[in-house]
């Protein structure tokens, strides 16, 4: 991954994360890695986790960007969800799967399309 | 608005079926799921609706789109509901707004540039909707000529995506020139090009007035094809709704495109010899499809070289000979297509082709002569009334100045002749003389004392079968129909004699 990349993605999550903070919503954790993978943004919004796949492009030349998350990678949030929810001892802890695109667009506000409990 | 239906038709056999077409667009993963029991060729309508949408400007919903055909029992084929997909999908995300589209029938499939294509089977999927409360049909472009003259829905050809998006948000019907397809159905052929051949000539006329099926025997390259093709010729031209239902046939079939939808002419289809049962009576996996016989429905089946046919693919012939129809079964369901038509066969006398005349030049054994046509099976040759040589025409008829009697004249004898049918059997459940069942046979149709004093005489001297018998009386009736004759004499019966046992087989 090349530096404007990872600068690109890292940019998209702190938008996606204020955004969600404007909401209400407390941000617990960003970039939770483990082996299987990463997890962008854990929040807790009126009790409930959520836990956030954020998608950053800059153009739509390669399609939309939730068209990424295919089943395969959806099915791999389901996972890394129950992991974290383990690993903090959270059993039984209401939870969503949320996954959000960003789009940085020249000279234009960066615009945040959220989806709520895709899975 | 996030839901949308529209309407469309799917075929099952001849018959159609209204369907719904409901299109749900829902926060979520993009995904795209489309239920209904698709074929794969529905189930690749995502890629088309997809790409025809964004190439006419139109934008693709990236959100969680369900498609849905209802009644979801219904085996769904073809992509002929690329169309309504399409413009269902277009109102779910509010692109158009939508009028009352309830009586409005889509059908097509979508180019990946928004353009569309024609599809088989808009003509019975009209004939299906005519009735059921649908006013409007928006077909493909290269399908309007089957909805022109259509009576009940009014159809409009449409070639672009683009356009039916203006037809709905404006009114806008687009201009189109219906380009009229090439008649080939009116054939140029015509029974005065046939040299000699009285006897033959005879056979088929007399094949054509009473529905009797015909076999023809002959060296090759003495004009058993010739006269089969000219056959449709002297035949009474198809009603109105005769032409419809060949006409829906054949855009089944996907063969409309040769056909003349008014074409009046009888069809003329000649499988080859090496073809298969299932493509003789029709059949496929998910789009069951006519065979040959449901083609030539209304009109003649000719198949030439028929002893060379694969064992099995004529007799499975014998269902749509009893009962006019063949019913196809398949995991997706049975279906049944008119299959009501003439029966021609051609053949060698012998397997070298050469046993004429004398049999000079023939290098068959007696044995392989024998069984040459014996390989034409005795169910089969029981349902065929006719046997008849077409002789090598003689050095006096080639050279002959005057020409045969034309077509017309030789159809204007049939349809008379089929008039005077028409009329006797009037409370019957049957039109033709072929179709006479044997009691009623004895019962109500005999010959004059002579005609039948004769029938007994060659009963007695075993030279007729009982199945003969009836064969020799029911073409006796179509003899005496041509001849004006009010009961068939001695002279008719005579006459059908020869044409039952003018060749001995088996």
């Amino acid at each position: 991954m090349t530096k404007r990349a990872k600068q690109i993605g890292a940019d998209g999550e702190t938008l996606v994360a204020s955004y969600l903070q404007d909401q209400g919503a407390a941000i617990i954790a960003r970039n939770w890695r483990i082996k299987e993978g990463e997890i962008d943004l854990v929040a807790r919004l009126d009790g409930r986790l959520l836990f956030v796949e954020v998608k950053s492009r800059t153009s739509d030349k390669f399609g939309h960007p939730l068209e990424a998350i295919g089943p395969e990678k959806a099915h791999r949030l389901q996972r890394l969800a129950l992991a974290w929810i383990a690993m903090h001892d959270q059993w039984g802890a209401d939870y969503r799967i949320d996954c959000a695109a960003v789009h940085f667009r020249d000279g234009l506000k960066p615009l945040i399309e959220y989806r709520a409990g895709v899975l | 608005m996030t839901l949308a239906r529209v309407k469309s038709i799917a075929l099952v056999g001849l018959r159609g079926e209204i369907v719904d077409i409901e299109v749900d667009i829902s926060d979520g993963l993009p995904g795209y799921s489309l239920l209904g029991l698709p074929d794969a060729a529905l189930l690749e309508s995502r890629e088309r609706v997809r790409a025809a949408l964004q190439n006419s400007g139109s934008a693709w919903p990236n959100k969680r789109v369900t498609v849905s055909l209802s009644p979801a029992w219904l085996h769904k084929s073809g992509s002929g509901f690329d169309l309504p997909i399409a413009i269902a999908l277009l109102m779910a995300q509010g692109q158009i707004s939508v009028p009352e589209m309830g009586d409005h029938i889509f059908l097509g499939e979508l180019a990946l540039d928004g353009a569309i294509k024609p599809i088989r089977g808009v003509l019975p999927a009209l004939l299906a909707a005519s009735g059921r409360g649908i006013t409007t049909a928006i077909v493909p472009f290269a399908n309007a000529a089957e909805s022109k003259g259509f009576v009940g829905i009014k159809a409009i050809g449409v070639s672009h995506l683009s356009e039916v998006i203006a037809f709905i948000a404006d009114g806008v019907i687009p201009d189109v020139d219906y380009e009229e397809p090439n008649e080939i159905g009116q054939s140029p052929l015509d029974l005065s090009e046939v040299v000699g051949q009285k006897r033959a000539r005879f056979a088929l006329e007399i094949s054509a007035i009473g529905g009797h099926h015909l076999l023809l025997i002959g060296p090759p390259g003495t004009g058993k094809t010739m006269l089969a093709e000219r056959i449709p010729t002297i035949m009474p031209p198809l009603s109105h709704a005769e032409a419809i239902e060949v006409a829906a046939i054949h855009s089944i079939g996907g063969a409309l495109g040769e056909r003349n939808l008014d074409s009046r002419t009888p069809p003329f289809v000649s499988p080859h010899h090496t073809t298969t049962a299932t493509a003789m009576v029709g059949g496929g996996a998910h789009l069951i499809k006519p065979g040959a016989c449901s083609m030539a429905h209304g009109g003649v089946l000719f198949i030439d070289e028929a002893p060379e046919c694969k064992p099995g693919v004529l007799d499975s012939l014998r269902q749509p000979l009893e009962s006019g129809s063949v019913a196809i079964s398949r995991a997706t369901g049975t279906i049944t297509f008119p299959a009501d038509f003439l029966l021609v066969l051609a053949a060698n006398p012998c397997p070298c082709g050469r046993f004429n005349g004398k049999g000079r030049a023939c290098i068959c054994s007696s044995l392989q002569i024998r069984r040459y046509l014996q390989r034409l099976s005795g169910p089969l040759l029981d349902r065929i009334d006719i046997r008849t040589f077409v002789e090598v025409p003689t050095r006096t008829e080639l050279a002959a100045s005057q020409v045969g009697e034309s077509s017309e004249v030789v159809r204007s004898r049939v349809i008379a002749a089929r008039a005077v049918a028409a009329e006797r059997f009037n409370n019957d459940s049957w039109s033709t003389n072929s179709q006479i069942p044997a009691s009623q046979l004895r019962a109500r149709f005999r010959a004059t004392r002579e005609g039948m004093a004769f029938l007994h005489t060659e009963l007695d001297h075993e030279r007729l079968s009982a199945r003969g018998y009836h064969k020799v009386m029911r073409l006796a009736w179509t003899i005496a129909d041509r001849n004006g004759v009010a009961t068939p004499g001695l002279a008719e019966v005579e006459n059908a004699f020869q044409l039952r046992q003018g060749v001995e087989i088996a």
